[in-house]
């Protein structure tokens, strides 16, 4: 007997947060495939997964390992020209700004799962650790960096500096 | 957060939104990438019908469980979990035999199923009254105390009732054919309602 919910629910309650983590993280190319491995690993350990497991910190753990392996496996099959990705929108009409998804991939790969894991996925930044390795301020810093890197790239009227469109 | 967290927050607010189609198509390949690795334990839908929405689980080796509304599905859906395994997913392909001739029943083509049953859901006395009902012929009824003398056991009329009240296939394993000797159509683990609609539709 176990008290665990049907993995379906899993699914229901957690697909979103999932795959807007993949998309910050792989990026949109790669995210599908991220979210798929990620959901298929999940249910193949989920009978094994302790009844008190905080499940979105387990997926999200899971998801990080994918988004290791998928962004290995994208270096070993790049080619170098084609390695220059091709962005029609990343470049905005003031030649200053990216859109938000570009801006997010151009961080540096710490940062950017920093930001996603707490912020998207709103772990803690104790948990936040534990996934990315480090400490919790470490993690905390590496996010504080994430934000700020995103508002030098990314103009938004959310930012403190008031840049209204 | 504190009101500088929810304003970083916000920040990530403009990334595109995720679309229920985007995420419907997700649930598909994943259960489809389930069923072939054989991690799908159990795989359901729903099927509308006369009778109201039914719910249909299939573990590998057949259909498990068929639930009536009132019944509750998310509630089924975690007796299967506890019961059977966690490892559940929506996944109609698995459905499609049972869902195909149920819809023949309720259109008055199929008058008996012929589908791979897992009946591990019943055990002991329970599973033995469930292997005696296919026994009634289509359109036909039995009373309790018949039903338990072909279970070899005459004088457990009542426990014929709780194998009935418990039966995890209704419709498929025909326990609305079992009704009170004077011949009346009583309690139906579907509701009375239900039990009468599918001996009309037999007797029709």
């Amino acid at each position: 007997m176990t008290g665990k919910q049907p993995f379906a629910v899993v699914v229901a309650d957690h697909g979103v947060t999932v795959l807007r983590v993949c998309r910050a993280v792989v990026g949109g190319g790669d995210a599908d495939d991220a979210w798929s491995e990620t959901f298929l690993a999940a249910l193949r350990a989920y009978p094994q997964l302790p009844d008190d497991a905080n499940v979105e910190a387990w997926l999200v753990t899971i998801a990080h390992r994918k988004a290791i392996d998928i962004t290995r496996a994208a270096a070993r099959r790049a080619v170098p020209v084609a390695d220059v990705p091709e962005r029609p929108s990343a470049q905005r009409a003031d030649g200053r700004d990216l859109d938000l998804p570009a801006a997010l991939a151009a961080l540096p790969r710490k940062q950017r799962a920093a930001v996603a894991y707490h912020y998207l996925a709103g772990l803690p930044y104790h948990d936040v650790a534990a996934v990315i390795g480090g400490s919790a301020d470490a993690a905390r810093r590496s996010a504080a960096d994430g934000i700020a890197g995103l508002r030098k790239t990314y103009a938004t009227a959310a930012g403190p500096e008031g840049e209204e469109q | 957060m504190t009101t500088n967290e929810d304003r970083q927050a916000a920040l990530l607010d403009a990334l595109p939104a995720v679309t229920e189609a985007e995420l419907r198509t997700l649930r598909e390949r994943l259960a489809e990438a389930a069923g072939a690795g054989g991690i799908l334990d159990v795989a359901y839908r729903t099927l509308d019908t006369p009778v109201g929405s039914l719910l249909l689980a299939a573990t590998e080796r057949g259909l498990v469980r068929v639930a009536y509304d009132s019944q509750g599905h998310e509630q089924v859906l975690a007796g299967l979990a506890a019961a059977i395994s966690p490892r559940i997913l929506q996944a109609p392909r698995r459905l499609d035999p049972a869902a195909r001739e149920l819809d023949e029943y309720f259109s008055g083509r199929r008058r008996a199923f012929d589908l791979e049953l897992d009946l591990s859901l019943a055990t002991g006395f329970r599973r033995v009254v469930l292997g005696c009902l296919p026994g009634i012929a289509y359109g036909r009824t039995a009373s309790y105390g018949a039903v338990a003398a072909a279970a070899g056991s005459p004088r457990a009329v009542r426990a014929v009732g709780t194998a009935c009240a418990t039966n995890p296939l209704p419709v498929v394993v025909p326990c609305h054919r079992v009704v009170r000797a004077d011949g009346s159509a009583d309690r139906y683990l579907g509701g009375p309602a239900a039990k009468r609609l599918l001996l009309n539709l037999e007797t029709a």
